[in-house]
């Protein structure tokens, strides 16, 4: 019994299900490698060099060396695996968020501060009128 | 906490509602704990997922999840206890992975780190019990609040009288990925601690979608809680609860249920 892909109504937001797991296992699995002190030294050596060890395709070598976290969701990554390349940049997961969401480090902090983002309007895609596509 | 900034403005009331929490514990000092959490590609990766496994070594060192491994004591097992768990649940249809050698990550240490401090030791060896909620599907709150009915009879029938506690952790409300990151849902969060002493059984009937549209894509992890949830009787009361928004990008809850007669 498989339950209905009823999540892909939700707006911005990458379920790494069965699609993304065969889409994205190579781009997760070099991330995964981050794990190890050697391999982030020399990543950040040759990151062009460094990934040729992996089965990208294109898109996804395009994605982690311009740092284009949102597009990393789009071409199969996983947040759990995809935010390693963040901390070996030194950066955080507010950060990272505040790239993905589309707004200032301090904006995205102080939406953080005040709550967070509301599941009001933001719970089914054509309410927000915006929202991923899958593809 | 491992970074030392648990007294500035913005963490302080945060750590401020754990204190009860950590009295409440070390009062009790049990002699073992179960904790049920997920591994954030760390000791696993995508290439073997279990959905659920069980720890039976001596001792679990700190995992390096991408910046070092982070600064807390190495985790002592419980063996004798583990492998009892094991064996029982396996026998009682639950196909639990047995992991003789894995490291573990934050999401086992830092619940650890909420109730105990920062110790040089661990004051309780610890029984790591995994759930995967990385790759989609996670198990089903019905099948967690199972696995916690299974676990609360083989501790029951464990040769040793022990004083066990079950920590589920996970959630509660958060988002991390994509345009909606951030998302946080304080109603949903409070129903949900509410439903775990007023009615468990109808949480356990949430769908992964709704946890996803509800409580973000990584609000899923709060099906990690019905294990602990199932583990106890059924009229376990409520002794304390906490909950603070935010920290960083999730909200933070935790609640502290005791079983009124301890069988």
């Amino acid at each position: 019994m498989t339950e209905a892909r009823d999540y892909e109504t939700i707006p911005g937001t990458y379920v790494y299900d069965a699609r993304r797991g065969r889409q994205g296992y190579a781009l997760n699995m070099f991330c995964m490698s981050l794990n190890v002190a050697e391999n982030r030294r020399k990543f950040k050596e040759n990151e062009a060099a460094y990934l040729e060890q992996f089965a990208l395709t294109e898109e996804q070598r395009r994605t982690v060396l311009k740092r284009d976290w949102l597009g990393m969701l789009k071409v199969g990554g996983n947040i759990y695996y995809t935010i390693k390349i963040a901390f070996c940049d030194g950066l955080t997961f507010q950060d990272v968020a505040s790239m993905m969401s589309g707004v200032s480090k301090e904006q995205y902090a102080k939406m953080m501060l005040a709550g967070g983002r509301s599941a009001e309007g933001n719970r089914y895609k054509d309410e927000t009128g915006s929202g991923n596509t899958r593809g | 906490m491992d970074r030392g900034v648990t007294a500035t403005p913005y963490w302080e009331s945060l750590f401020k509602g754990y204190e009860p929490a950590r009295q409440w514990l070390a009062k009790l000092a049990p002699d073992v704990a179960i904790i049920v959490y997920n591994d954030h590609a760390s000791a696993f990766s995508l290439q073997i997922i279990p959905t659920f496994l069980i720890g039976v070594a001596d001792r679990f060192p700190i995992a390096d999840e991408g910046f070092g491994p982070r600064p807390v004591p190495v985790v002592q097992g419980h063996p004798a206890l583990a492998w009892h768990l094991a064996e029982s649940l396996i026998l009682d249809e639950f196909d639990m992975t047995i992991a003789n050698e894995m490291p573990v990550d934050h999401g086992l240490t830092v619940p650890l780190s909420i109730t105990c401090g920062q110790p040089q030791q661990w004051p309780f060896p610890v029984i790591p019990l995994c759930v995967n909620v990385v790759q989609y599907p996670p198990p089903t709150g019905a099948r967690c609040f199972k696995l916690g009915q299974a676990i609360a009879r083989a501790v029951a029938s464990f040769e040793q009288d022990l004083r066990v506690v079950i920590y589920g952790t996970g959630g509660m409300s958060h988002q991390l990925q994509g345009e909606r990151a951030g998302l946080i849902n304080r109603e949903f969060d409070t129903a949900f601690l509410d439903g775990m002493t007023q009615d468990p059984l109808a949480l356990t009937r949430i769908t992964h979608t709704e946890y996803m549209r509800e409580a973000g894509s990584e609000g899923v992890e709060m099906v990690m809680w019905h294990i602990m949830r199932g583990a106890l009787n059924a009229d376990a009361a409520e002794i304390y609860r906490h909950y603070h928004v935010p920290a960083s990008n999730t909200a933070a809850g935790l609640m502290i249920l005791e079983n009124r007669r301890i069988s």
